[in-house]
Parts: C-alpha cells; sequence; structure tokens
C-alpha cells in the first residue's frame, strides 16, 4: 500500500503496461525528456529508453497518424494530445481514421491505441485549454472513451485501455491531478464498462465524471443534511456506458441528476437522460435534472471559471429547488 | 532489385495492364450503375503504381488515397476481392464496408486507403515506427496527390518522418489537378518537391510515363530506407486519363493537353518500349488479352456476388 496521487498515478500506469509489453510505445509532445507539462509521466524515458518513450514535434496530425499506422501494423501506442482541446487540432485522425479503420476493413486491421489528454477547466487557462471535451468523442461510432476520477482507477483502467485491442481516448482531469489516495501495490488492472456505485442512497441517483464525482458526492453530503438520501455514481467510461447500473439505481431513487462539465448541448447527460426517460420511465418520479457547464467557451478569470463549471452549490442548490 | 531482364519488364507491363483494364472496367460498371459510391480512376498512373510497387518486397507497407485502384494492384491485391469491394459485395476484401475509397488488402501489404486528402500520409509514418521499433526492416510508402500537398498532414508527417529519419517514401502522383482545378490556383511553389527539401528529405522528380524511370527512383529510395537513412519524396509527373471522379466531363482541362497526354501514356509507352526490345508482338499483344479476361471474369463474379449479409452492418463495432 502506498499513497499515490492521480498524477503519479498516470506514470506507474504507463509504466505498469510498458513493461508487460515490450513493444508498446508511448509518444507526445514533451513527454519523455520534460516528463510531461503536468508531469504525469516521469521517469518513462529512462526506465524504457528513446526508441518506446518519444517526445514528438507540436504535431498533432502526424502524432495520431504515426499512432495508428503503428497499431495497425503490430505495435501497440500510447499517444499523448497534450490538451483534449488540441483533439480538434487532429479530429481527422480521432474521428475519421482511428474510429473507422477496423470497421471500414471489416476487421482485417485493428488499432490497439490510447489517446491520452488532459481534460476539464480549474486552473483558469481559458477556453483553449479548459474544455470538457469526452462528449466529443462519445458522440463518435469507433471510440471507446475513459474519464477516471481516482489514482487507482487512472492504473485499473489505464491497464483495460491499453490492453483492450480497439481505440481509447482516455481523459485525465488536469484539476484531480494533486489528488491523493492510498492504493494496493502491485499490479492494478480493471474493466472498461462498469460505472461505481460509490454511496447508496434511495431518494436520487447523482450520475457523475472525473471532476464532478467528488463534487457530486461533497453534494450528497449537504443534501443528506436537508433529508435528501442521494446515491451517486462514478461513471468512470462513457464508452462503453454501464447503462444496468444508472438503470437499477434510478429503479430503486425514482430520481435521476446527471452533473457534466462539458457544456449543456449534446452532453453527456442529455444521452443518459434519453436512456432513463426510455428505459425507466415509469420508475421516475420527478423530471430529470442535468447539471451542466452553460453553453459558452470558457473564461479566464476566477470569478468567472467558477461560476461556470457546476460547483458543489449548484449541484445541490438545482437538485434541491427542483424538489417537488 | 536493380535493372530487370525483358522478362521482369513483360510482367511489369502485365501488371500495367491488369491495373488499365481494371479501371476501365470499374468505369463501364459505374456506368451501368453496378458499383457503389464515388468512383475515383487511377488510368495513366499504372507507371506511377507499378514501377514504385515493383521496387518493394511483399512484406512491404503501402498506405493509399481516394484513388488508389492501381496501387492496391500493383502491390499484389487480388482482383476478384477488389472488384467485388467496389461492387459492394461480400466477396470484396472489406466486405463492401469500405467501398472504392477504403480498399484495404494488408495481406499483401496494401495496409489501408483513405478517402481524406492527406489522412493517409501520416499513418504511413506509424507503419515504418513499427518497422523501427521491432527492427522488421520494412519500408512504408504514402501515395498521395498534388492535392495533398497543401494539407498540414503532409507538412506534419515529412517534418516527422525526417526528424525521425523513419524508412518512409512520400510518393507525390502530381497529375497537375487538385480536384477540378490546376494546381496553380493552390499554391504559388511551383516544384512541389520543394516542400520535403524544406525539411532535409532527398528529392527526385520522375516522369510518370516512363514505368522505368519511376522504378529506378524508388528502388534508390526504398534501399535508402532500409538502410536506415531515412524518408525520401519521390514526386512523379503523371495524369488523370479521367476526370476526378467517374462523372466528371473534365471540361477544364485543354484539349491538348489530353492530346499530350494520351501520347505519354505509360502504358502504350512501355509496350512500344519492350516490343523495340525485341519482345514480340504476340506476346506483348497476349498481356493486354489476359489481363482483359481476367479482368472480365472479376467483374463478372462481382456483379452476380451477393451484397453483404444485413448484420454485416454490425460486425465490427465495439464502442456501443
Amino acid at each position: 500500500m502506498a499513497e499515490l496521487s492521480y498524477r503519479d498515478a498516470v506514470s506507474r500506469g504507463i509504466a505498469q503496461e510498458m513493461r508487460r509489453d515490450p513493444n508498446l510505445v508511448f509518444l507526445g509532445e514533451d513527454v519523455a525528456a520534460a516528463g510531461g507539462v503536468f508531469k504525469t509521466t516521469v521517469g518513462l524515458l529512462d526506465e524504457f529508453g528513446p526508441i518506446r518513450v518519444r517526445d514528438t514535434p507540436i504535431s498533432e496530425q502526424a502524432i495520431l497518424g504515426a499512432a495508428a499506422g503503428a497499431a495497425m501494423t503490430g505495435v501497440p501506442v500510447i499517444a499523448e494530445i497534450m490538451f483534449s482541446d488540441f483533439l480538434a487540432v487532429c479530429f481527422d485522425l480521432v474521428a475519421n481514421e482511428i474510429a473507422k479503420l477496423r470497421y471500414m476493413t471489416d476487421g482485417q486491421v485493428s488499432l490497439p491505441i490510447v489517446i491520452r489528454t488532459a481534460n476539464g477547466a480549474g486552473s483558469r487557462f481559458g477556453a483553449q485549454h479548459s474544455q470538457s471535451v469526452e462528449n466529443w468523442c462519445m458522440m463518435i461510432p469507433g471510440l471507446k472513451v475513459v474519464a477516471p476520477s481516482t489514482p487507482e482507477d487512472v492504473i485499473g483502467l489505464m491497464a483495460a485501455s491499453v490492453r483492450d485491442p480497439d481505440p481509447v481516448v482516455f481523459f485525465e482531469h488536469k484539476s484531480l491531478m494533486a489528488t491523493k489516495a492510498t492504493i494496493p501495490d502491485g499490479e492494478i488492472v480493471d474493466e472498461l464498462g462498469k460505472a461505481r456505485t460509490l454511496r447508496a442512497g434511495t431518494d436520487i441517483t447523482i450520475v457523475a465524471l472525473a471532476l464532478m464525482v467528488p463534487r457530486a458526492m461533497a453534494a450528497a453530503d449537504r443534501l443528506a443534511e436537508q433529508g435528501i438520501s442521494a446515491e451517486v455514481i462514478d461513471l468512470r467510461t462513457l464508452v462503453p456506458l454501464d447503462t444496468r447500473t444508472i438503470l437499477h439505481s434510478v429503479e430503486r431513487t425514482g430520481r435521476l441528476a446527471t452533473v457534466e462539465e462539458n457544456p449543456r448541448l449534446c452532453g453527456w447527460g442529455a444521452e443518459i437522460a434519453s436512456l432513463v426517460a426510455h428505459e425507466a420511465f415509469w420508475n421516475l418520479d420527478a423530471p430529470i435534472v442535468r447539471i451542466t457547464t452553460p453553453h459558452i467557451p470558457l473564461p479566464a478569470a476566477n470569478n468567472l471559471e467558477d461560476a461556470t463549471i457546476p460547483s458543489v452549490d449548484k449541484i445541490v442548490d438545482t437538485i434541491v429547488s427542483e424538489w417537488a | 532489385m536493380s535493372e530487370l531482364d525483358l522478362a521482369g519488364r513483360v510482367e511489369l507491363l502485365e501488371r500495367m495492364w491488369l491495373i488499365r483494364a481494371f479501371e476501365e472496367k470499374v468505369s463501364e460498371l459505374f456506368a451501368r450503375g453496378q458499383v457503389v459510391g464515388l468512383i475515383h480512376l487511377g488510368i495513366g498512373s499504372e507507371g506511377s503504381a507499378v514501377g514504385v510497387c515493383s521496387a518493394l518486397r511483399s512484406d512491404d507497407y503501402v498506405f493509399g488515397n481516394h484513388r488508389s485502384h492501381a496501387h492496391a494492384i500493383a502491390k499484389g491485391a487480388d482482383v476478384d476481392r477488389l472488384m467485388a469491394e467496389i461492387a459492394g459485395k461480400a466477396s470484396g476484401y472489406c466486405k463492401g464496408k469500405g467501398g472504392s475509397m477504403h480498399i484495404a488488402a494488408p495481406e499483401v501489404g496494401f495496409v489501408t486507403a483513405t478517402g481524406v486528402v492527406g489522412g493517409n500520409v501520416a499513418l504511413a509514418l506509424g507503419a515504418a515506427l513499427t518497422s523501427v521499433t521491432t527492427q522488421d526492416n520494412r519500408v512504408s510508402v504514402a501515395f498521395f496527390g498534388d492535392g495533398a500537398g497543401q494539407s498540414g498532414s503532409l507538412h506534419e508527417s515529412l517534418n516527422l518522418a525526417a526528424l525521425w529519419k523513419l524508412p518512409v517514401v512520400f510518393v507525390c502522383e502530381n497529375n497537375g489537378y487538385a480536384e477540378f482545378s490546376p494546381l496553380s490556383a493552390h499554391t504559388v511553389v511551383e516544384r512541389l518537391t520543394d516542400y520535403a527539401s524544406v525539411y532535409s528529405i532527398p528529392t527526385v522528380t520522375v516522369d510518370g510515363g516512363d514505368v522505368m524511370e519511376v522504378r529506378r527512383a524508388a528502388v534508390s529510395a526504398v534501399a535508402r530506407a532500409r538502410a536506415g537513412e531515412g524518408p525520401m519524396f519521390i514526386e512523379v509527373l503523371t495524369h488523370r486519363l479521367r476526370g476526378h471522379y467517374e462523372g466528371d466531363p473534365a471540361a477544364y482541362r485543354e484539349l491538348s493537353e489530353r492530346e499530350e497526354w494520351t501520347v505519354r501514356d505509360p502504358v502504350a509507352r512501355f509496350r512500344a518500349e519492350l516490343e523495340g526490345a525485341g519482345v514480340a508482338a504476340d506476346t506483348i499483344a497476349a498481356t493486354e488479352a489476359a489481363a482483359r479476361s481476367r479482368i472480365a471474369s472479376a467483374a463478372e463474379s462481382a456483379v452476380a456476388a451477393p451484397g453483404p449479409d444485413p448484420e454485416e452492418a454490425t460486425t465490427d463495432v465495439y464502442a456501443v
């Protein structure tokens, strides 16, 4: 057992998999010598050397193209896109190539790739370095989407993503980097498509992801003080989506709130609201509540960013105000 | 791998005829509504496809673009499965799920084609990265057109290939037109090789009407890449004897230009060259006849073949 930060869990997770598969290669901007802009990849160059751990130029299309071509020819790759906002720079590779090549070729090729990327707000970086864009990837057929909220999940879900034969986009939250937890020694391997119920409750199901998970947990404490028993589910992966855990919970609580950092229109909560409205309609006692970032580009100023991203207060206030 | 004897050159002609016959047949099937989707033909670029691929080992990698039937055949793809793919049939390489712009025959080293201009170039870097990582000594080739020259993906790929000394051969088939407009409407750069030179990648410009000239350039580029000396950029001056896609009357082209290229047609030229070198007229005629017969049979099978089972629409789906 050791205490480990979310940041250090990233490098431990990558190292665990690079030790296991001697062909696994890791690419990205300033990931090798500098250890990553968020220091998530410190030590990997020293352990695995410059053939397997490579610094690239600021060329996102070349990074993902190289990842795709290598994966298709037998070398699995972890590729870092430094900020998730930059997925937009190389979206042809993400949406048209990596997501579709196995299907288009009728399975003649497969693409074992993990695209790791720093997601989310909280650092006052403004509209081009703070977005939560997991919903961009969720809507593309052919991508799995993972967003861990704890150090242990970083390692376990990284292992599951690397061992998956198909492409996974792995969102690491910038504002969770410093969070710490005690985690077991040895290999940690988890499973994609399994949500985790972090807190049992009877009155409402709160579904959250990444940074919104600790906020949903804090909100549940506050709701309990007001006599509302909230069940909190950490989705962990958006694709595959653990619909069973969500539906079973709503069947018992009769209410659903989603807490999303992505902007409102076509955020992942809309998909879950649709699912629950269809599959658990007769179990619902109240309208579904979506708590999201408003549909705006993100501002940089402290007070503006704080007012924009769902906070514990906002989660509590929204749920209480809609309680009927 | 350097110079070919006469029999070897006749084999190249056979391969060029196979491509010409294939593409002409696809054009016919398109006119009859028997192939699916957008069809971009490589008639006129046989010298480039065959010249380059004849310099490769069977386990080397080729990445094609939207106009890649010729590249796949040159790399050894089976014409029955290729025709069936373009016709959207179950017996196609991709069971009809790819279509003309997304063909793939990785078993012969034609890893894949992509329909996004410039989108395939970066993929070749990755196959080269595999070669460097596993030290399997293979070479990767990316075929693209002059239209991809102005794409960011190409420039990122040239830079990274040079930086990492990757075993990649960039083959730019410069047919003078990007979609419907001449190269001069796309860039003020007159020689596309300048794009590679700026990244310190050696370049050569060859006449795509001369398959042996293309081959010599490719042999040298491939040897260089295999020896670990890094990428090379070959500009092949070629021509589309058809429009951008089938159905495009190509009215933007000067008649004189078409006439000039009919004379420079790589297939006709190579045939004449082999006749001049002493290959019997009957042997030459037989190469064309054999190719046309082979392709007629491929087309007949493709047209007659059943479409994919409806359930194929949801196979190779893993992220739901």
